[in-house]
């Protein structure tokens, strides 16, 4: 049953990278492809652990710490570009 | 692995799949900015979190130690995804919205976009 | 003498805990190290922390965790509501003022982070003076209400935590 669940949680977080990759490419404004690489990141952590259950280990926990700080700087720093034409001041 | 540790671990990763899934369809769906914010703040990081106590129920009932690896990462999100929003908010404001669409603050200063702190008024 | 060793009780106790759960078991070693990072951080970031937070009355502030983790999954399910079945063009988003009572800079960032973490609003921007914020409300029908809810739901037992 674990597996079935886990197959639909799979195609479920996919499928949410897909539309913020439409997201990515349609714009329109900068701030939206902002928001879209945060829910990707995000999305992406989501992939990683699942995987990380699906295979048994728990290797994959650094992995999606890791990607979530650096998914998390990378925002404030795009941010922060575009709010001051500078990141750190 | 008992019958209702494995119901407990799916319900939590279907729900996790749900949420997440709603937060990234509001992106596509919603029409400004502003109501796109809502979407991925809020579902996509409930969802997220779903998926971790998931993990977190299996790796328990699989290997028998507790993990708080997985709390971690969730606190984490919950942390920094309000950060983030507020972030994005403003680069759109900054960007695309006139100061006199947005309703007075009610205060002596104005919002912080447009205006400069007391501070830096008084240095001038 | 005490102050001295420990300027940050808190910081002190969530870095160990951190610790601790970075490296992800339980031993004395482990333990040891952490306690041993809670004492050094703080005291070597302490130009850092001019003016500390004071967190007073551990109850409410369990309670308030409590409430703020409820109405994030209420408002999730909301807002999924909403996004799912709502038709775009139905959507009546606002923008609302809210006045500020809290002062100190530690207890206006936890007000933001509640504010976009649940239903429906999203805190976009502070006043100059930090006196007043700025929330953005994916469907309502009456701001006036969404103002007070907030104001009376989080201001206020955060103004008797943080002051």
């Amino acid at each position: 049953m674990i597996s079935i669940a886990l197959m639909f949680a799979f195609a479920c977080f996919g499928l949410g990278l897909l539309f913020c990759l439409w997201r990515i490419t349609v714009g329109p404004d900068v701030s939206d492809r902002i928001l879209a690489l945060d829910t990707m990141v995000i999305n992406l952590i989501a992939l990683l652990v699942l995987y990380g259950i699906w295979k048994g280990t728990a290797v994959y926990f650094e992995a999606s710490m890791l990607v979530a700080m650096v998914g998390f700087v990378s925002t404030v720093a795009y941010c922060r570009f575009v709010l001051r034409g500078d990141i750190i001041e | 692995m008992p019958a209702i540790m494995e119901i407990l671990i799916s319900a939590f990763l279907i729900l996790g799949g749900v949420f997440g899934l709603v937060g990234s369809f509001g992106l596509v769906k919603l029409r400004d900015t502003m109501q796109r914010l809502h979407g991925p703040t809020k579902a996509t990081t409930l969802g997220i979190g779903c998926a971790l106590i998931a993990s977190m129920l299996y790796f328990f009932s699989t290997g028998g130690a507790v993990s708080f690896h997985e709390l971690l990462i969730t606190l984490f999100l919950f942390l920094t995804a309000p950060i983030a929003a507020n972030f994005i908010a403003k680069t759109y404001i900054i960007r695309n919205i006139d100061r006199s669409e947005l309703p007075a603050s009610s205060r002596e200063y104005g919002w912080s976009v447009y205006d400069d702190s007391p501070a830096l008024r008084r240095e001038e | 003498m005490i102050r001295r060793l420990i300027p940050h009780p808190l910081l002190s106790i969530t870095l160990a805990l951190v610790w601790l759960g970075l490296v992800n078991t339980v031993t004395l070693g482990n333990l040891l190290l952490g306690t041993v990072l809670g004492l050094v951080v703080p005291i070597i970031t302490a130009p850092y922390w001019p003016n500390r937070a004071k967190l007073s009355r551990p109850l409410i502030v369990v309670r308030y965790v409590l409430l703020v983790l409820w109405d994030i999954v209420v408002a999730n399910v909301q807002v999924a509501w909403i996004i799912l079945f709502k038709r775009s063009t139905d959507f009546r988003s606002r923008w609302i003022t809210i006045p500020l009572e809290l002062t100190s800079p530690e207890a206006i960032t936890v007000l933001a982070g509640t504010i976009t973490m649940t239903p429906g609003t999203v805190s976009a921007m502070l006043g100059a003076d930090g006196r007043s914020i700025l929330v953005h409300c994916l469907h309502t029908d009456d701001p006036d209400y969404e103002r007070d809810r907030i104001k009376q739901r989080y201001e206020r037992p955060l103004k008797e935590i943080f002051e």
